[in-house]
């Protein structure tokens, strides 16, 4: 950003800063302004959000008369009214003399309602901050007069601009114990305008007051004529938040909810996320690619001619399509990416520390996916904005690192979208939100394999073959019958005109895995490449039918994750190794026992038989003919 | 009602700009969409107040044109308006969604009633107490509530997602934080979630967006003449023959409204001739005493409602 341009680096010319649009008459839709305060512990804080709330007369007698009666017993202001006791709420913050959390307050006036995030200055609570931050418009940093810019004051200016705030102001405080001197107050802008130009802030705009006595909080003060600029209400009041950028932006709506009350009715309910939707419009449906037209915006009132961001709709659309909670209906012509690997900032909330590769619980919108964290690229020192290494991120650290989930998700920079580019991140043992991060970019070699495969999707491949993608997985012993089973499968299939392909574990061998043994690891990745392949000709269309001995719980769970929920039928060849053995067709058994070969499965290397495969067949008691009619029966069933 | 719905509507409502009611509306939307998304079996407790009333109609625009996917409870003390009984079982008949009541009998039968009992015990057996073992009973995992942030200090800390321990008590440490609108609504075996839709609504809110929607009301909150006894600050409405008298009191008719509205014997009106909507905002305008003045239960000490979460109260 260019520092030159902002407001505050026009403001250095003369510098009172005087807000653009100072002057101008308010928003027609005033509406709702979301802002957070913050400060370090005795900036007054709380007692500037007091005096807001008090000449906004959002207090009313009752209030006031426990306030007084609190501050003649907590306060600190002698007989006064200690407006910091009105704010710092729960008993045991008051013990402490130090508030622990987050709090909402809300005033109005005729022009504006306001919504206040106060957040903690204490040191510790960085998190408490980014949480008040993540829903606000605005942001005024709070600064002592007597102190200028201190370490609390970057920090959280670094924070309100991580989080996406592009409203800053600066609330220059106590200037009556400076004696409303404006030379003071000029030193302090200069010296923060110096910082924000560092982290790339535009818009600054800095208001010196006494929230104790009231100057220029709501009233223009006459101990300060210097100042030309607005009152720090008057700001709240007339700054132009950017109302319809999110509306500018092309449609998006994350799927919350599907509405299905009946057979006639199939609404996809969301928070429209930005842009603006109508009837008849092209959407795409992601992650999977369809597009269709929204037939009707359905609400209580009646159908909508349109519906915007910012609002809660039902869409109803003109094609049955595959959407559900985590899909994100988008403008056809623009939708947004989808991808698996990310460059992200990450805000660490949690006492232990980011366990790098473990997976969390990662929820984007309305998708929840499970994703690692790679070791940091650096975490920020927010006080200098240094750089520094780090094997992990501790608590209120803030660090860059890359993201890997489990599937692809439907994404926006964090920049570009709050929604589609926000995240929290979820222990799975504990429950905790452990962290928050917002994605930059999708690394490049995610980005572009799901984006090509999109334009002619698996099911528009599918839907040629006439036949749902499926891959029959064939597990159990060398000699179980898989082979046998799975070609009598394939032959079924074929005569029923279905497009199939067999994998067949002693063919793959002579080729794809002709560099692999039979060692655990080599096992792994026998597996992982089949798994591979299958996934490709599924995504191809084809009914795909393996017949390996795929010994190994975790690696068969893990083909089956790579393909959609329904695909993966996985089929328990259960023979007996009693029975396997004797059979030995291949001679491989009688070998085994002589120690001519390492490695071999029920001999000197296990077998973990699946828990729970979508179909078992006992060969002690079924042939191969009938075995392979149950496979076609299940698999059929299943369109 | 969902046929007809599919059906109605040839003519489309116009675009207009977006206010801060509209906002708050797709925020309580939002909310209520998420937790019947991601809980096994929510609840909406249904007070029949003004601001509950506010909370049923969100959530029947929320999931239109299906009735809202869960059911609602009442807590009934025994000691209801007559008003509230009636108005709650027309407003869920008009939902289409099931009605729980559920009452402490076993401590009514035992004496316990507001005339005789302290009130902070009163309090905790027939509400606090009767809340917890109805949502134990029927294996509630999230329960909506129509608390708002402005209410109460201590609320104004407390997340939208307000987790309860298997002892349903309030940790105000531990909370998770809430960034952006997302929310992580997975429980630890046992916990339950206090949902809190509407926390971002003022008093002035409810009653703005009241007004917009045409929301049905109890008669109780328009000033109407009313059979009345004072009693230290409160103004009490003798609302049955139940009523017990002190020494020296007297029914006198007065034209009064309510507030809020809880236990009769406990809930003190306000003198006020506002018998429609908009001359009740109109007071609302010019009124200086928070709502939560008129009720008994508010008064017993400093950080009473901090203590009354922790044990499991709304």
């Amino acid at each position: 950003m260019d520092g030159r341009d902002s407001p505050l680096a026009r403001a250095a010319a003369e510098p009172l800063a005087a807000p653009e649009g100072a002057a101008a008459p308010a928003p027609a839709t005033g509406g709702l302004l979301r802002f957070l305060t913050c400060g370090s512990v005795d900036d007054g804080k709380s007692t500037l959000i007091g005096r807001l709330l008090h000449d906004c007369r959002a207090l009313l007698e009752d209030q006031l008369a426990a306030l007084a009666a609190d501050s003649r017993r907590h306060g600190t202001q002698g007989d006064d009214l200690d407006f910091a006791l009105l704010v710092d709420g729960l008993a045991a913050e008051r013990e402490q003399g130090i508030t622990i959390d987050v709090a909402y307050r809300y005033f109005a006036t005729p022009r504006r309602k306001f919504i206040v995030a106060d957040t903690p200055g204490h040191e510790q609570y960085t998190r408490n901050m980014a949480t008040g931050a993540s829903t606000a418009d605005l942001a005024i940093l709070l600064v002592d007069a007597r102190k200028g810019v201190v370490t609390q004051t970057r920090r959280h200016a670094t924070i309100a601009h991580l989080l996406g705030i592009r409203h800053l102001v600066l609330a220059v405080n106590k200037m009556d114990l400076v004696g409303f001197g404006e030379p003071v107050f000029a030193a302090i802008v200069a010296e923060f305008r110096a910082f924000a130009d560092r982290l790339g802030i535009g818009e600054v705009v800095a208001i010196p007051l006494s929230a104790l006595a009231g100057d220029n909080v709501t009233a223009p003060s006459a101990r300060m004529p210097w100042h030309a600029g607005p009152t720090l209400l008057a700001h709240l009041e007339t700054v132009e938040v950017d109302w319809d950028r999110a509306r500018a932006r092309p449609f998006r709506m994350p799927v919350q909810w599907v509405n299905r009350p009946d057979q006639t009715f199939r609404g996809f309910a969301g928070l429209v996320a930005s842009g603006v939707i109508r009837p008849g419009d092209e959407v795409r449906v992601l992650p999977s690619g369809r597009t269709t037209r929204v037939a009707r915006i359905v609400t209580m009132e009646g159908d909508l001619a349109e519906a915007a961001a910012g609002q809660s709709v039902t869409l109803t659309l003109a094609d049955e399509v595959e959407a559900g909670r985590g899909s994100v209906i988008a403008a056809a012509s623009a939708p947004p990416q989808v991808a698996d690997q990310f460059e992200a900032t990450i805000v660490w909330m949690d006492d232990a520390p980011l366990h790098v590769g473990r997976g969390y619980w990662l929820k984007l919108a309305t998708q929840t996916v499970t994703a690692t964290v790679a070791h940091p690229k650096h975490v920020l020192n927010v006080n200098t904005l240094e750089h520094l290494a780090a094997k992990t991120l501790e608590m209120n650290a803030i660090g860059v690192a890359e993201v890997r989930t489990d599937r692809p998700i439907v994404f926006e920079p964090y920049a570009d979208s709050r929604t589609l580019g926000g995240f929290i991140l979820i222990d799975r043992l504990t429950n905790r939100t452990v962290g928050a991060g917002m994605l930059h970019f999708a690394l490049r070699r995610s980005q572009n394999v799901h984006w090509q495969a999109l334009e002619i999707s698996r099911e528009a491949r599918a839907a040629l073959k006439n036949q749902k993608p499926a891959v029959l997985w064939f597990t159990g012993l060398s000699g179980s019958g898989k082979s046998t089973i799975a070609n009598l499968v394939e032959k079924r299939l074929h005569r029923m005109n279905r497009h199939t392909f067999l994998l067949d574990g002693d063919n793959v061998r002579h080729g794809l895995c002709r560099d692999l043994g039979f060692t655990e690891a080599d096992r792994i990745e026998n597996i992982r490449r089949v798994g591979e392949v299958a996934r490709l000709m599924a995504d191809a269309g084809l009914i795909v039918i393996t017949a390996f001995i795929s010994p190994f719980r975790a690696e068969r769970e893990m083909v089956r994750r790579m393909l959609p929920e329904g695909e993966f039928l996985e089929i328990f060849v259960d023979t007996p190794l009693e029975v396997a053995e004797a059979r030995d067709v291949k001679g491989l058994y009688a070998k085994a026992r002589r120690g001519e070969l390492r490695n071999f499965t029920g001999i000197d290397s296990p077998y973990e038989p699946p828990e729970a495969p979508e179909l078992r067949i006992d060969t002690t008691r079924t042939s191969p003919e009938e075995a392979a009619r149950l496979v076609v029966a299940r698999l059929l069933g299943e369109d | 009602m969902t046929a007809s719905a599919a059906h109605l509507s040839q003519t489309r409502l116009p675009p207009r700009p977006l206010d801060h009611l509209d906002r708050l509306e797709a925020e309580s939307i939002h909310i209520l969409r998420e937790v019947v998304a991601e809980c096994e079996r929510p609840v909406m407790l249904y007070s029949v107040g003004k601001d509950s009333a506010v909370m049923l109609h969100l959530a029947r625009k929320a999931f239109f044109p299906a009735p809202p996917p869960f059911p609602l409870l009442h807590i009934a003390s025994g000691w209801d308006f007559a008003d509230v009984l009636a108005h709650r079982d027309r407003m869920a008949a008009a939902a289409g969604m099931e009605l729980i009541v559920h009452h402490n009998a076993a401590a009514a039968a035992a004496g316990v009633n507001p005339f005789d009992t302290p009130t902070p015990v009163y309090t905790r057996l027939m509400l606090t107490e009767a809340l917890v073992a109805a949502l134990d009973a029927h294996g509630f995992d999230a329960a909506f509530g129509g608390a708002r942030r402005d209410e109460e200090k201590a609320r104004a800390k407390e997340r939208i997602f307000s987790f309860r321990s298997a002892s349903h008590a309030w940790d105000p440490k531990a909370q998770r934080p809430e960034l952006w609108n997302l929310y992580n609504a997975r429980k630890n075996p046992g916990e339950s979630i206090r949902v809190f839709p509407l926390s971002n609504w003022t008093e002035l809110d409810i009653w703005a967006y009241i007004a917009r929607e045409g929301v049905p009301l109890v008669p109780l909150y328009f000033a109407a003449e009313r059979p009345t006894v004072r009693r230290g600050n409160l103004l009490l409405v003798v609302d049955d023959d139940r009523f017990r008298f002190l020494p020296g009191e007297t029914v006198e008719p007065r034209w009064v409204r309510f507030r809020t509205l809880g236990c009769y014997p406990l809930t003190g009106a306000v003198e006020s001739r506002a018998a429609t909507l908009a001359e009740v905002m109109a007071e609302m305008q010019a009124v200086r005493v928070s709502e939560r003045a008129g009720r008994a239960v508010d008064h017993d000490e400093a950080a009473s409602m901090e203590r009354k979460k922790q044990e499991g109260y709304f």
